[in-house]
Formats: structure tokens, sequence, C-alpha cells
């Protein structure tokens, strides 16, 4: 397991962290009007589409119109597709379901896509989108949410830190399957 | 995983220091609270003030206080800076399959830590404190 050694020449100087000089960009004038959380509609989902291809820098179109159809127009309240708007423009979204499949445990939330306009960070969005979800899920009477992600997403997994979220009592596992 | 002493003081310095960002704080109050030697807590701050995660203030009321964002620094920019990080000790099977193995069992678990490490910045710990339980924490007594 990891070992660790002291560094030895600590009175070395050495350049300021990466994390350090980083700052936090204050609330422009879009960011000071009110942000709206609400069940996403057709008239979105470009905006939607457009978040998620800024970020992972491919466009899904046909994806994301699927995920509509299956959590943006169902009256289930075990399915919740919610945008963050401000000022009439889509910033951020969140996809979430109740799922009670994983061997044997209780029904839990699960958040399985979350995203914020790069220039609409920092300034609680994601928080609110999170927030939002979770009350939809204590509606439903959960009383625990989830997500999974790569370990090398470090931006949303901190997020979720933030949150609050711990890791959890399940393992993910995965294999090649032979060709 | 074991924290080296340099890297557990440095994240309780910082917890402190973030905690009111105005506030300037002493080697001396640091040292008394968490039971450790001034002399060698003042090398660790040093080495903060070196990286600008903190900053020095000389004089009748000075001290340290906070000069990071605790929403971007992690435990990791932290604990890099006093200890390398690095994989578990080869032994001496490392060549056989049952030493490949095994490396690889360590290895899995390690970029669990190292993701932990990476994401957990100062403002989600000073978050995870204040859910501690009050008779757990003196944080709150002390002042």
């Amino acid at each position: 397991m990891i070992k660790t050694i002291p560094k030895k020449d600590t009175a070395r100087p050495r350049r300021s962290s990466r994390a350090a000089k980083l700052t936090v960009k204050p609330a422009s004038g879009p960011a000071r009007l009110q942000l709206e959380i609400r069940p996403v509609r057709r008239a979105d989902m470009d905006a939607v589409i457009g978040i998620d291809a800024t970020v992972t820098g491919l466009e899904k179109r046909d994806y994301w119109l699927s995920l509509y159809r299956r959590y943006g127009k169902t009256e289930s309240t075990a399915q919740h597709f919610l945008v963050a708007v401000r000022g009439g423009v889509v910033v951020g979204f969140i996809i979430g379901e109740v799922r009670d499949w994983e061997f044997g445990s209780p029904p839990c939330g699960w958040v399985f896509g979350i995203d914020v306009k790069p220039d609409a960070r920092l300034g609680g969005t994601g928080t609110q989108l999170l927030n939002a979800i979770c009350a939809n899920f204590r509606r439903a009477g959960i009383r625990k949410v989830r997500t999974i992600l790569s370990r090398d997403n470090t931006l949303v997994l901190s997020f979720f830190r933030s949150q609050g979220m711990m890791t959890g009592p399940f393992i993910p596992l995965e294999m090649d399957i032979d060709v | 995983m074991k924290l080296q002493q340099n890297s557990r003081l440095a994240i309780y310095s910082l917890l402190e220091f973030a905690a009111d960002p105005t506030r300037h704080i002493t080697t001396a109050e640091i040292a008394e609270k968490y039971k450790v030697s001034s002399h060698h807590l003042a090398k660790v701050l040093a080495e903060l003030t070196r990286a600008g995660i903190v900053q020095s203030v000389r004089g009748v009321g000075g001290g340290y206080r906070f000069a990071g964002n605790a929403h971007r620094l992690t435990l990791m920019d932290v604990i890099s800076r006093f200890e390398e990080i690095l994989p578990a000790d080869n032994d001496i099977a490392e060549n056989t399959p049952v030493g490949q193995a095994l490396a690889s069992v360590l290895s899995e678990i390690d970029e669990i830590a190292k993701a932990s490490m990476r994401s957990i910045t100062l403002a989600t710990m000073q978050r995870m404190i204040e859910r501690q339980p009050r008779a757990g924490s003196d944080r709150d007594a002390k002042r």
C-alpha cells in the first residue's frame, strides 16, 4: 500500500502550489440573477446538449433526446431530469432516479448526470441542483443518495465530496470480456 | 495510509487558519492545542508560507493567516509538500506471478487513497468537522 516518506529538504524555496494560486471567480452580472431549478422541457434540450458537448467535447444528441423521453417526459416520482435556469438561460442540469436493484440494497437515489456551464460555475448552481433532486428523492421516501464516477474526475469528485458524499459500502468492479 | 507528522501538522494548522482567515494565529497557539513542539511546527508553517498558502505577519498581534483558497486546496496539495507518496516497496517476489498479483491489489488500494486525497479540499474538511459530534471536537471549547 501507499508508503510515504518525508521530504528532506523542506527549506528549499518552491513555487506556490497550483491550488493555492487559484482564485474563486467573483459573481458576474448574470450570476446575480435568481436561479430557478425546474423539470426539463423539450425546449431546454438544445442547451443541455450544448453544455454536455462543451464539457465532454462530444455532441450526443440522440442519447440526450432518449434521456429526455425516459426521464423528462415521465410523471414518475422515481425519475428526475432537472435544469437550472438563470435569466432565461439553461446553465446546468442534473439527472437521477430511484434504484433498488443493487444486490438487495434498500432503494436509494442515484445521480448519474450533472453539469454546469463552465462560465456559470462556482456560484452554487451544482449545489442547488443536487439539493433539488435530493428533495425529490426525499419526497419519494428515499434517505440515501449515491453516484459513481471515475476517480480521475477530480472536478466532479470534489464537488460531490464538498456536498458531504463519502465513499460508500459498494465497490465498483469491472473486467474485460474476452473476445 | 499513515501520514507523516509534518503533513498532519500542516493540515491541522491550515484548518485552524482557514476557519477564520482574518485572524492571525501564532505558532505557540497551535502547538499548545495539538501538544507538539513549537520549533517543529514552525518549520511546517515556514514551508506553508513559502508555498504561499499562509502568510506570516511579524510583530505584536502577528502570527499566521490563511492565504490560499479553501475550495481549491486539496489534502493532496498539502501532503505532497511534505512527503513523497510512493508505491509500496517491491518485495522479494516482485517478478513472480504471485508478487505481481499482490502488487496489483495494493496498487488498486493506492489509487483509491490518492483519488480521495485529490478530491477533498480544506473547505470539504471544514464541513466534515462541522458535522462531527460536538463532544468529539474541542474547536469551539477552546475559543
